[in-house]
């Protein structure tokens, strides 16, 4: 427990936080790295089509996003009620996208693409899951900050959790965006 | 993180648990990761007492060796497989729980707080999650000696595709090797926990003055090396996950395709064993230098101290660091020039490699340079730092060797490589783990450990440490291969046998005389005399402290840093030190 002067823990969560996506950027790019290198070595690569629902997720993803930023804003502004409606939102969006990519999974299961079936897939399954293992962490954050929010627990000076989960979530809908990239584009090339 | 008030702060929790299991206090996280450090030391070293034993006597039938390893030595007869098992578990041990695990997790997590002014880490919760998962991490590892065929076999390097395979590969490439790997992941997130830690303290929690070029060097060695722990152990994790996926999931990132393993052909397809090669060394090697800068910066602090003169070049000192934390990260391939890789390849590596030279040759001389002409006190602190500068320049030299791939040719897989690498990343690092324990333990415990006792440990040591790994390069210049358990059956061998046979008489003699400085820890600990606030006039905040500091360390009465880490022999001065928060600001 520390004794911090005014305005240090806020500055020590966004260092912090900071300090953590560096680590995820990295972690990824060891991943993209090794999906070229993977790629190049032998002969047997194939993409993995993403099945329609896909694209709906990552609709999902973005509406969250902005959900997100919304609420955040209306909390700076001491709107708190906004800001309720918004983050409540933005939570439930966040619970749809994972369990949208729980189906995607199974979708992909059900057409006999498996993690083993070939590098394609196997990193497809990798960097999707890893993904939601960061987003469901972020989403954890959220819904704590949701259940104190609605407690009213939250305000324009207390709303330095809120930043730091709003920033990760924008950066794991970036995140996203690349991997579909990567996937979609670059994969199935 | 809500701020808080003076009026609320926290007392030290009286619960047991809370003050010395689950304690969020980063003096106490600091001493949990020495003495889980100091263990894993013991248990590494008496591993490699076993391998060097089992090389000058391989047919000896030792009864506890086969009460101990049924499977392993029947008979008490050591076999190829449990030395391949002791020799992997060496090297994880020692690299991971003992290298990475003191200097930068145990006194970093005492002592930068205090050198910056700060009442604790910026996250004390997740420090103690920090420190539990290590420990989780060193139990699950240690689990492997105990489950079906023991620990594995494929060196700390874990090289796909015996360590991607499972079982068939060898007894403790099942379950053994699968421990292994859950191992690594989860220091690898505790690594990843504490260098966030670490980063953000050092950049957001300095007291008033404390610029970062007022920075004492020990927390230079300490953010460098969390800046590298943050990018390398992520890349490791990412190995891990492929590593583990291909030996439970079927998967084939690193199992190529056609691979026969005891007369069976894999199913698996088009994997690249060197993709594993380049993850992990793009990993391993910052490694090294995850091992060895804290203790740079230790070998700094303590030469300044006990030569009373400022550090020679302390910007010169910051870059250096910062040249070889970024370097680090560009060399990895001079781990594979036998890999086959292209020649151009090679040459660009080994020219990075060499460069390195540099920025670690700015500081041995700026070393050499503080003591120059300084009045010395050769405490045991300062015996240990001198004989890591020693050390440091002894291995060095090798890596300019090993550096250069047309030699590398010959020298790799050989014990040249054994000797070199044990004397600047092992042996380096333990001398200043060694420097910096004598140093702080005063800070630390209250208490003095003994003069005496520490000069007879250092004299056997450093002596021991040159007679075990000196000779290994003459066994790797006569091409002595290593990781073999029984080299004695090949005629070009025979004759190197006596050399052996001294090599390991010193390494039973130099770990046994570490059992002094065990007896020095427990014994200064309990009965040591009285540690006044500052022992070795010396100028950093953590001094200015009582010993051990008070918990949240200066509280709200943090001083205003003036001047910078090593101001001694200041003319004018009335005493021959200066602080770094007494007389005027400049």
């Amino acid at each position: 427990m520390s004794v911090m002067a005014a305005g240090t823990g806020r500055r020590v969560s966004f260092t912090g936080l900071y300090a953590f996506l560096a680590t995820v950027i990295m972690f990824f790019a060891a991943f993209t790295s090794a999906m070229v290198v993977r790629r190049g070595a032998s002969k047997d690569w194939k993409g993995t089509p993403a099945p329609a629902l896909l694209w709906v997720n990552t609709a999902v993803l973005a509406l969250g996003s902005a959900a997100v930023e919304k609420a955040r804003r209306d909390l700076r502004a001491a709107d708190r009620r906004k800001f309720n409606i918004g983050w409540t939102m933005a939570t439930l969006l966040g619970a749809l996208f994972i369990v949208g990519q729980i189906v995607v999974w199974r979708q992909l299961r059900q057409s006999g693409v498996y993690l083993n079936s070939h590098p394609g897939s196997a990193f497809f399954y990798v960097g999707t899951v890893a993904h939601a293992v960061h987003l469901a962490g972020g989403w954890i954050a959220m819904l704590y900050l949701n259940v104190r929010a609605l407690r009213l627990q939250l305000g324009p000076g207390r709303r330095t959790a809120v930043d730091v989960t709003a920033i990760y979530w924008h950066f794991l809908g970036l995140l996203w965006v690349y991997l579909l990239w990567l996937f979609q584009f670059w994969g199935n090339a | 993180m809500a701020s808080r008030t003076e009026s609320q702060t926290p007392a030290r929790p009286k619960s047991f648990w809370l003050r010395y299991i689950f304690s969020t206090d980063h003096k106490m996280i600091g001493i949990q990761y020495f003495l889980l450090a100091v263990f894993a030391a013991f248990l590494g070293t008496a591993l490699s007492a076993l391998m060097r034993y089992h090389l000058v006597y391989p047919e000896a039938k030792v009864r506890w060796f086969g009460l101990l390893w049924p499977d392993g030595a029947p008979g008490g007869v050591m076999t190829p497989e449990l030395y391949l098992s002791l020799m992997t578990m060496h090297g994880t041990i020692m690299v991971f729980f003992v290298l990475t695990t003191v200097p930068q997790s145990g006194f970093g997590n005492y002592i930068l707080p205090l050198q910056i002014g700060a009442e604790d880490m910026a996250f004390p919760r997740l420090n103690m999650l920090s420190f539990w998962t290590t420990a989780l991490s060193f139990a699950v590892l240690c689990a492997a000696f105990f489950v079906e065929g023991g620990a594995p076999l494929g060196g700390w390097t874990a090289y796909a595709p015996l360590s991607a395979i499972g079982g068939i590969a060898g007894p403790g490439q099942g379950i053994g090797m699968t421990l292994w790997v859950v191992s690594i992941m989860l220091f690898s997130v505790a690594s990843l926990m504490g260098a966030i830690n670490f980063i953000t303290t050092l950049l957001d929690l300095r007291t008033r003055g404390m610029s970062l070029m007022r920075l004492p060097l020990t927390c230079w060695g300490w953010l460098v090396t969390a800046v590298i722990s943050l990018f390398a152990f992520a890349v490791l994790a990412a190995a891990g996950i492929l590593l583990l996926l291909d030996r439970e999931a079927g998967t084939s990132f690193f199992i190529p395709a056609g691979l026969i393993v005891s007369d069976r052909i894999l199913p698996n397809k088009g994997g690249s064993p060197l993709l594993f090669q380049h993850l992990f060394w793009f990993f391993g090697h910052p490694e090294v230098y995850i091992a060895i800068l804290p203790g740079m910066g230790v070998i700094s602090t303590v030469l300044s101290v006990f030569s009373r003169k400022p550090v020679f070049g302390y910007k010169a000192m910051v870059y250096a660091l910062l040249l070889i934390g970024m370097l680090g990260f560009l060399v990895w391939g001079h781990h594979m020039f036998t890999s086959g890789m292209s020649p151009y390849s090679a040459i660009a590596f080994s020219v990075l490699t060499l460069s390195i030279g540099v920025p670690s040759a700015i500081k041995t001389f700026n070393w050499l340079g503080t003591v120059w002409r300084g009045s010395l006190q050769l405490t045991t602190s300062m015996l240990f730092a001198l004989g890591f500068v020693s050390v440091f320049v002894a291995g060095g030299v090798t890596g300019m060797i090993l550096g250069q791939p047309v030699l590398d040719m010959y020298f790799h897989d050989t014990y040249f490589v054994v000797g070199h690498f044990h004397m600047i990343m092992g042996v380096a690092s333990v001398l200043a783990i060694f420097a910096g324990t004598f140093y702080w333990f005063p800070k630390m415990t209250g208490r003095m450990m003994s003069e005496t006792l520490g000069k007879i440990h250092f004299f056997i040591t450093f002596a021991g440490v040159y007679a075990i790994f000196m000779p290994m390069h003459l066994a790797g210049l006569a091409g002595n291969p290593r990781r073999y358990a029984d080299f004695a059956q090949f005629d070009f061998l025979r004759d190197l046998t006596s050399l052996h046979k001294f090599i390991t008489h010193a390494a039973l003699l130099t770990a046994a005389a570490q059992l002094l400085f065990l007896i020095n820890l427990v014994w200064s600990w309990r009965k040591g005399a009285k540690a006044p606030e500052n022992p070795w006039k010396a100028t950093t905040l953590e001094w200015a402290l009582p010993s051990p500091p008070p918990i949240h360390n200066f509280g709200h009465e943090s001083p205003e840093v003036v001047r910078g880490p090593c101001d001694f022999s200041v003319p004018g001065a009335p005493s021959d030190f200066l602080m770094q928060h007494e007389g005027e600001r400049k």
